[in-house]
């Protein structure tokens, strides 16, 4: 039984007139929207509370974060005078006087609040090498005495080298695209046109790509692994299935830390990794897995072969055997009958289940940094180690900015062409 | 895959080899997870089999010493606190969202599962930056809040499953007999949807519990929880005593995974 809607009724009803049972009809009508409208507002102050506290715990702090990759007022604020007088400044040669005597005495005020080697660090940020050189002008001006400031500060051949100043007129603007540019290892050069980093200062790109790599090894690895389980799964007997599948679930319940802490013990030098290769006579001599490359890839693999594993093996178990018996009393070849009948119908499930392992891929950081040497470290451990050992915030937030796209995007795809539903997580 | 009545050779090595292959893969999955257990029984101080004796040294070490014993404390306050107001906060929004009317439910959803696709150091460093700013950073408060956003996507999508075998026409029954909303959900929907909640509940008490990253940066000294504490120990030196925490925690997550999911299938299973 379909109801009618309420506007359809009162059609006909109009169209007759006034009457009693016409503003019966409306009243009806209105009573139902209310109802409707008073429906919603239950269901959004359902959902309101846990939709603030992800705000408050989640959505703010990420676009805060970021916000830092793109404003940075540090300069701008530690520098007031130096901006003013650089405004005039054509970007090209030395500034005149006016700008050395203004910085001399933004120096001066920094020292005198305190913030002097914050400044240091944030222009050391831009300009590798700027934090001694501030300090020790700092330092110099306050044991001046009679010594002109100008001449303090002309005294540093530091601020007569050809960078310098572009790089303070650069900081002085607090909304920045500097530190996104850097995560790419990109610049803006003198002519105002964007370039590359020289080789020597170029790292971050190599980063990128390194996590690229190590997800898309993962990928293909638990893909290879995962298919011919999923495929024997979906197709033994209900018993050994259930029993084949809590094989699965099991290291998928288990903690990415635990299995971590179980893979270093695995890849010791004396560990059973290494008994194992030297008993199958596949190597001579006891391989260094730990803090390698090659250890970081099967510890990621594990972990992450039952996320690629699900949902493939969803997909599989709705198809039914008698298609592919089908085929072949057709006269498929047993290939054909798999290219042809069974592949196309998985596809969507190796897509989900690749795309949701690479996508986590990306983001890791424990793993690699238990199991991973220094040159296997991903783009999430960098991301750290700005926060935790360079204090360098807004070069972390460059970096989280950069790969929140990549991961975004990757997950808009999945939404818009797998669906959520395909998502399995738990 | 079973053979065919008939198999020609070509049949039984195809099947051969994918029962040999998918014999390797599972001795993959289960040996990694399998090996810290017999090594927290050892009495030696390597990790070397053959064990040299079989003791519970480490396990005295884990549940005896001030160190762990807090962690402990410390793992299992967050966790509860998150499971609390998770399971709470998730099953109201599951709630909310199984109502067609609801606008926006298709961004909504996205929404809510985001924090388990965002990497998670930048929900921790953001969390560390937001809440060093309001008197968060260093609380247990700040933790918890922060592992409910990584722990009620889990409830929200369990209890929606739970809830698509619901019959809404009980609510209205419900309402029709007189009773108020808060009664109806508390009298009808609630023990019908119960065990979904509580799997919801177990994932997330188990998300919280094994959770480290946002803790490595929000917890204070003597906030450090279980994780955090195995993974200062892997960082600085490979001591049995990590076997032995680590074979606890797979333990604790395992048993609460397993009554989680059995939960979980029979509240689909009711009949709607």
């Amino acid at each position: 039984m379909t109801a009618i809607p309420p506007s359809e009724l009162d059609r006909p009803a109009l169209a007759r007139g006034r009457s009693a049972a016409d503003a019966d009809l409306r009243s009806v009508s209105a009573a139902i929207r209310r109802a409707e409208f008073g429906d919603r507002l239950r269901s959004l102050a359902l959902a309101g509370p846990l939709l603030v506290l992800l705000a408050l715990s989640f959505g703010i702090p990420i676009v805060l974060l970021l916000s830092r990759a793109v404003y940075d007022p540090t300069i701008a604020s530690a520098l007031p005078q130096t901006s003013q007088a650089l405004s005039g400044w054509s970007g090209s040669g030395l500034p005149d006087d006016a700008a050395f005597l203004a910085l001399a005495a933004d120096l001066r005020d920094n020292q005198a609040k305190g913030t002097a080697y914050e400044l240091a660090k944030s222009l050391n940020a831009r300009l590798p090498g700027a934090r001694s050189q501030v300090l020790k002008t700092v330092r110099q001006l306050e044991s001046a005495g009679d010594k002109p400031p100008l001449e303090v500060v002309k005294s540093v051949p530091f601020w007569s080298q050809p960078g310098t100043w572009p790089a303070i007129a650069n900081g002085t603007h607090a909304v920045t695209s500097f530190y996104l540019l850097s995560a790419l290892d990109l610049r803006w050069n003198a002519d105002g046109s964007i370039e590359r980093v020289p080789p020597e200062q170029a790292i971050f790109l190599q980063v990128f790509m390194r996590t690229f790599f190590v997800a898309a090894a993962v990928t293909l690895a638990t893909l290879m692994l995962a298919f011919p389980l999923a495929y024997l799964i979906a197709s033994a007997p209900k018993g050994l299935a259930a029993i084949l599948i809590v094989a699965v679930l099991l290291p998928f319940w288990t903690s990415i830390l635990v299995r971590t802490a179980a893979w270093t013990v695995l890849l010791q030098k004396f560990g059973l990794v290494n008994d194992l290769l030297l008993w199958l006579g596949v190597v001579d001599d006891r391989l260094d897995l730990m803090y390698s490359r090659i250890g970081l890839i099967i510890a990621m693999t594990h972990i992450q072969l039952p996320f690629t594993l699900l949902p493939i093996y969803s997909v599989m178990r709705t198809i039914p055997p008698s298609q592919m018996k089908a085929a072949y009393s057709l006269g498929g070849r047993p290939f054909t009958a798999f290219r042809r009948i069974y592949l196309p119908q998985v596809f969507p499930g190796v897509m989900a289940g690749c795309l949701l392992t690479f996508i986590l891929c990306l983001g890791y950081y424990i793993t690699p940094a238990l199991i991973g040497g220094a040159s296997d470290q991903l783009i999430s451990n960098f991301i750290a180690n700005y926060v935790n050992v360079e204090l360098n915030w807004e070069m972390a937030a460059a970096l989280s900015f950069i790969l929140l796209v990549f991961t975004l995007a990757l997950f808009g795809i999945f939404a818009r062409i797998l669906g959520l539903d395909r998502l399995k997580l738990v | 895959m079973m053979l065919s009545p008939y198999p020609t050779t070509g049949e039984r090595i195809r099947i051969g080899l994918l029962w040999l292959w998918c014999g390797l893969v599972i001795l993959f999955l289960l040996v990694p997870i399998l090996i810290p257990v017999p090594l927290s029984f050892n009495s030696g101080s390597f990790f070397i089999f053959p064990l040299e004796g079989i003791s519970t040294r480490w396990y005295e070490v884990v549940l005896g010493t001030q160190r762990w014993q807090s962690a402990i404390g410390n793992s299992l306050l967050v966790a509860f606190g998150t499971t609390l107001i998770a399971t709470i906060l998730g099953t109201m929004t599951a709630i909310a969202l199984a109502d067609e009317k609801f606008p926006g439910r298709r961004i909504v959803m996205p929404l809510l599962l985001s924090p388990l696709i965002v990497p998670v150091v930048i929900t921790a460093v953001g969390s560390y930056l937001f809440y060093a700013r309001v008197g968060l950073a260093s609380t247990y408060a700040g933790i918890i809040l922060a592992h409910t956003a990584l722990a009620s996507p889990f409830v929200v999508v369990t209890v929606a499953a739970s809830l698509t075998g619901f019959d809404r026409n009980l609510m209205r029954a419900a309402a029709i007999s007189g009773a108020k909303p808060v009664r109806s959900f508390f009298k009808v929907m609630l023990p019908l949807i119960l065990p979904g909640v509580l799997s919801g509940a177990a994932f997330a008490f188990v998300t919280s519990f094994d959770e480290v990253v946002v803790v490595q940066f929000l917890a204070s000294a003597n906030q450090r929880t279980m994780p955090l504490e195995m993974f200062i120990g892997l960082r600085e030196k490979l001591s049995p005593a990590i076997t032995a925490a680590a074979t606890l925690m797979m333990g604790l997550s395992i048993v609460l995974l397993v009554v989680a999911n059995i939960l979980a299938r029979r509240g689909q299973k009711r009949p709607g």
